[in-house]
C-alpha cells in the first residue's frame, strides 16, 4: 500500500514538472483534434467492457465513474 | 489563381455559408448507438443496448443524454464446491430448487433480469480556463436500484496543454434481493421435502432472513486527473481515485460450502462481507498517432482494505485504411489477487470467520481479452462498427489444501466468454 502511495505521489509530480515545456500550439492540434484520438474515443465500446469487468472481476474503475450501479450476479 | 473582385465575393460568400453551416451543425444533436451480446459458455447470456445522445450548444457548452437497456439469463457459479454426486440448493426466494451436476461447479440457473439506466450530463466553459460539468444516472433493475450524481472541475494551463481536474461522484443504492437478505453465516434450507408442511419450509426459510438492518450502499467518488498534451501526435492521462463503499456490500445470492474431513458437504452458508470498503486506483493512459494509426495503452493499479489488488493492462491499435475504413485489434489482461476474506470452502468444526466468501470474483484471477474492431466512416460523420471479441477468466488456486473428494475436483474452472457488438454513430 505504501509503495503504492509513492507511486501515485511521484509520478504525477514528475509529470506536473514536465508539462510546462510540453504541449502544441493551437495551430498544431489537426491530429489532436480527430474523433480518434480522443481519450475516450468510442465511448460505448468502453461503457459496455467496464459493465462487463464490473461484473465479471473485483476491482475496476480508474478511467472515471462508474455510473449507474448494479446487482451484476 | 487570380482573385477578381466577383470571385472574393464568391469566396466570402462561401465562407460564410461554411461558417453559418459548421454552426448549424454545431446546434445539431449526434447520436451513437450500440448493441452488444456477451455469451459464456454454460453460463451468463447477456444483451445489452446504449443510446446516447450529444448536443453541442453555443459557446462550448455541451448536454448528453444516454439510455442503456441490458437482459441477463443463464446460470451463474453460487459459491458452493462441486461435489462427485449431485446436489440439491435452494433458489434464492425459496420457491423453488435447482440442481448442481455431479463434479461440475453448481450453476443457480434461475437469473433472470433486466436493468434500465438513464443518464444525463452538462458540461460547459467557465471563464477561459476553467471547465465545469454535472450529471445524473438512474439505474432499476428488479432487486437492485441506483441514482447517482457527478461534478468535476478542470483547471486549463500550459495554452490548455495540460488540464487539472477535480471529480466527485455519490451513488445511493438500494438492493432488495429475491427472497430478501440472508442472515449472514446462516445455513440455507436445502430441500422443502424434507418438511411436513410448505408452513414448515417457509418458516425455517424465513429464520435465515434478516428483518431489519441496512439494505441500501452509499459509494462516493473522487477522481483527480492529468491530462497532457506531449506533441502535436500525443497525449496523455492519469487518473488517481479514491472510493469509500458502506452498506450492504455483501452478495445475498452466493453461498460457501461447509465440508467435512472427506470433502463431503454437510451444509451451505450464505456468505458474508464486510459492510465497508476503501479502494484507490492509479490510472494511466497514452495515445500516440502514427501516419496512418493510432496507438492506445493503458494500465490500473487498484487497492482496497479488502485486501483485493488489480491490475490491468490493455491496448487498442486501430489502423486507418484510405477508404475511411479501419481495423482495430484489441488485448487486454488482467491480474487481481484474491480478497482477505475469499476462501473457496469453509471447513466443519472449525470457528466461523466473521467474514467469508467464496464468490470466484474476488479470488485470485487472471483474465484475458482479445479482440478486433472493423469500422467505416461514411460521409455527414456517420460511421459503423463492428467489434469481435474473446475474453477469458482463469481463477487460480489460493494454496488450500482440498480435503477427501475435493481433491479430485476441479474448485478454479476457467470460463470462456464470447462477445459481439455492432455500433452505429450519426
Amino acid at each position: 500500500m505504501k509503495a503504492l502511495l509513492r507511486l501515485y505521489v511521484l509520478i504525477p509530480a514528475f509529470s506536473l514538472a514536465a508539462c510546462s515545456s510540453l504541449g502544441v500550439e493551437p495551430w498544431e492540434r489537426d491530429l489532436l483534434a480527430k474523433d480518434e484520438m480522443s481519450l475516450s474515443a468510442s465511448a460505448n465500446d468502453l461503457a459496455l467492457d467496464d459493465h462487463i469487468y464490473f461484473s465479471k472481476e473485483g476491482t475496476s474503475g480508474g478511467r472515471g465513474f462508474a455510473g449507474g450501479g448494479c446487482g451484476c450476479n | 489563381m487570380q482573385l477578381d473582385k466577383k470571385n472574393v465575393k464568391t469566396a466570402l460568400f462561401a465562407a460564410s455559408c461554411a461558417l453559418l453551416g459548421s454552426n448549424a451543425v454545431a446546434e445539431d444533436w449526434e447520436y451513437d448507438a450500440a448493441i452488444m451480446y456477451y455469451g459464456e459458455s454454460d453460463r451468463v447470456q447477456a444483451v445489452e443496448g446504449i443510446f446516447h445522445a450529444n448536443k453541442d450548444l453555443k459557446n462550448g457548452r455541451e448536454f448528453s443524454g444516454k439510455v442503456v437497456l441490458d437482459s441477463l439469463t443463464g446460470a451463474s457459479a453460487n459459491g458452493a464446491v462441486p461435489q462427485d454426486t449431485p446436489q440439491t440448493f435452494t433458489s434464492p426466494s425459496g420457491k423453488g430448487r435447482y440442481e448442481g451436476k455431479a463434479n461440475e461447479m453448481p450453476l443457480d440457473d434461475s437469473f433472470v433480469d433486466t436493468r434500465l439506466q438513464l443518464g444525463g450530463q452538462w458540461s460547459q466553459p467557465l471563464g477561459e480556463n476553467y471547465l465545469f460539468s454535472a450529471g445524473a444516472n438512474l439505474s432499476a433493475e428488479f432487486d437492485y436500484q441506483s441514482i447517482a450524481f457527478n461534478t468535476m472541475i478542470g483547471r486549463y494551463l500550459n495554452k490548455k496543454n495540460t488540464t487539472l481536474s477535480l471529480g466527485l461522484s455519490y451513488a445511493f443504492d438500494r438492493i432488495q434481493p429475491d427472497g430478501g437478505r440472508p442472515i449472514a453465516l446462516s445455513r440455507t434450507v436445502p430441500d422443502a421435502e424434507q418438511f411436513d408442511s410448505q408452513e414448515a419450509f417457509d418458516q425455517a426459510f424465513n429464520a435465515t432472513r434478516q428483518s431489519g438492518g441496512d439494505d441500501s450502499k452509499n459509494t462516493l467518488d473522487i477522481i483527480f486527473g492529468l491530462t497532457q498534451v506531449i506533441n502535436r501526435r500525443w497525449i496523455t492521462q492519469f487518473n488517481f481515485s479514491l472510493s469509500e463503499v458502506d452498506g450492504y456490500l455483501t452478495d445475498a445470492y452466493k453461498i460457501v460450502s461447509e465440508v467435512n474431513t472427506d470433502g463431503r458437504a454437510i451444509s451451505q452458508r450464505y456468505e458474508s462481507r464486510p459492510s465497508t470498503r476503501s479502494k484507490m486506483a492509479f490510472f494511466a493512459q497514452s495515445k500516440y498517432h502514427f501516419k496512418k494509426s493510432v496507438w492506445d495503452i493503458s494500465y490500473r493499479i487498484s487497492d482496497d482494505d479488502w485486501g483485493l489488488t488489480g491490475q490491468s493492462l490493455e491496448t487498442r491499435y486501430r489502423y486507418m485504411f484510405a477508404n475511411n475504413s479501419y481495423l482495430e485489434p484489441h488485448i487486454r489482461f488482467y491480474q487481481q489477487d484474491a480478497a482477505d476474506f475469499y476462501q473457496p470452502f469453509l471447513l466443519a468444526g472449525e470457528a466461523l470467520p466473521e467474514f467469508v466468501s467464496a464468490d470466484y470474483r474476488i479470488g485470485k484471477l487472471n483474465t484475458y481479452t482479445v479482440g478486433l474492431k472493423y469500422g467505416k466512416k461514411i460521409n455527414n460523420g456517420r460511421e459503423y462498427g463492428v467489434r469481435l471479441e474473446y475474453y477469458n477468466q482463469t481463477p487460480q488456486d489460493i494454496g488450500i489444501e482440498a480435503p477427501g473428494q475435493l481433491a479430485a475436483q476441479d474448485l478454479y474452472p476457467s470460463i470462456n466468454a464470447v462477445i459481439v457488438q455492432f455500433s452505429y454513430k450519426y
